[in-house]
């Protein structure tokens, strides 16, 4: 794990990437990072996220910046401006349930090559997908899904990477840290090393890059 | 009393003490403001809580407790939080007792439409689909027509949330069971005719001599 200012850690970002970002309606979105992306304007981004927020807010300040060509998420119905650039074609959104696409991205992260869930069968969600039956029961074939970057937000990370994180905003932030070439965490609180006991620690520090520095 | 709270009430009679149960936005959300006194029920949040309490009090927030739509909400006591991986795991795994779910259209079979109109609204299925495939119990709360037009139709028009069929419709004019895979004519709202239920319903239904109001 290397320590990193937040401008630093976002240069590291191509244009054109694909990048799952932590967060549900953006409670606990690392809102450093996102603003960070649209100051200096990550272009062609591919986004691997529940949802896309609202406009202001989280990942929709992406989508308002016009910088996202791709979305992959569970549910975008309360982001009106998602909706607009989706009708308008200026952004592809694949549709996933939410249970699939957060198992798609454990499996990416957990050396998998996807996982088999009956959800989607007999609905638009199993068009061109292979189907498994197991014990007599049909289940979809889901693929893992991996990203290039993971942009996480921790409550607590300590001086290690050590990462723990606050009531609802753990989300997919835990699993999102598995699952990309580079994880990149943004902590509301910095702390010691063993300020966090061994047993509340959620991601352990190896699986984190780069820990973004405060202030 | 209103139609939702009509609904909200009549779905709130089949809660059981202990039971875990998701509700979805709109008037199955109204559903928690009914449990019967005494009776202990854990409410899921699928962005990753158990124990959903109330709207907190002015000044009470906490950017970090929030229900599925980003709203705040407190935790009771006993209340659990997880990562979305394993939210869904008790959805999926069956550990869910019980959802509530509005719905778009609903068919003679009990089969379920509520995540999309195609070219018009698309908002994503996000749990829904999760949610009607995974717990064991799923009832869906709604208003028995839409601008006057009939909800439960012989066949859905519009994309399926699931293959699996529904339990219950709970309405302000009726309550709906399918559990010989067909429509079943339950209860009737309070001074409801059969027939007034029957035009305003587009799908065929078992109707046995005797329909009981609704207790509510």
């Amino acid at each position: 794990m290397r320590t990193v200012t937040v401008e630093k850690a976002v240069e590291m970002i191509p244009d054109g990437a694909t990048v799952m970002v932590g967060g549900f309606m953006a409670v606990g979105t690392p809102e450093r990072l996102i603003d960070e992306c649209v100051r200096q304007r990550k272009r062609g981004l591919t986004v691997i996220a529940n949802d896309t927020a609202i406009p202001g807010r989280g990942i929709g300040k992406l989508i308002d910046a016009g910088l996202v060509k791709r979305t992959i998420a569970s549910h975008i119905g309360l982001n009106p401006e998602t909706q607009r650039q989706m009708l308008e074609k200026q952004m592809d959104v694949d549709l996933v349930p939410q249970g699939t696409l957060i198992e798609r991205i454990r499996a990416g992260g957990f050396g998998l090559g996807g996982v088999l869930t009956p959800t989607g069968v007999g609905t638009v969600v199993e068009n061109g997908k292979q189907k498994i039956a197991v014990d007599g029961k049909e289940y979809l074939v889901e693929t893992a899904l991996r990203a290039q970057f993971a942009l996480v937000n921790a409550f607590l990370a300590d001086y290690s990477g050590n990462l723990y994180y606050a009531l609802t905003a753990r989300n997919f932030n835990p699993i999102i840290a598995m699952a990309a070439d580079t994880t990149i965490v943004a902590a509301d609180n910095i702390v010691p090393v063993g300020t966090i006991p061994p047993d509340h620690v959620v991601t352990p520090a190896p699986v984190v890059d780069y820990l973004v520095t405060n202030g | 009393m209103d139609a939702p709270t009509i609904i909200a009430r009549r779905v709130a009679a089949e809660l059981r003490s202990g039971m875990l149960v998701n509700l979805g936005i709109g008037i199955p959300t109204l559903v928690a403001n009914y449990v019967p006194a005494g009776m202990t029920v854990f409410f899921q949040s699928e962005n990753g809580l158990i124990g959903t309490g109330p709207i907190p009090e002015q000044g009470m927030a906490h950017p970090t407790l929030t229900d599925a739509g980003g709203k705040p909400v407190t935790a009771l006591p006993g209340a659990s939080t997880f990562d979305s991986a394993t939210s869904f795991g008790l959805i999926r795994g069956g550990h869910v007792d019980l959802t509530v779910l509005g719905a778009l259209q609903v068919d003679s079979h009990g089969h379920l439409a509520n995540w999309m109109i195609p070219g018009k609204l698309v908002p994503g299925m996000g749990g829904a689909m999760d949610l009607v495939t995974g717990a064991k119990e799923v009832i869906v709360a709604m208003q028995h027509t839409a601008k006057g037009k009939a909800k439960i139709l012989e066949k859905c028009t519009l994309p399926l949330t699931s293959a699996r069929a529904v339990d219950l419709i709970v309405t302000e004019m009726a309550v709906i069971g399918f559990r010989n895979g067909r429509a079943t004519l339950l209860e009737r709202g309070r001074g409801v005719s059969v027939e007034d239920i029957v035009a305003a319903t587009g799908a065929k239904m078992d109707i046995p001599n005797q329909v009981p109001e609704m207790a509510v």
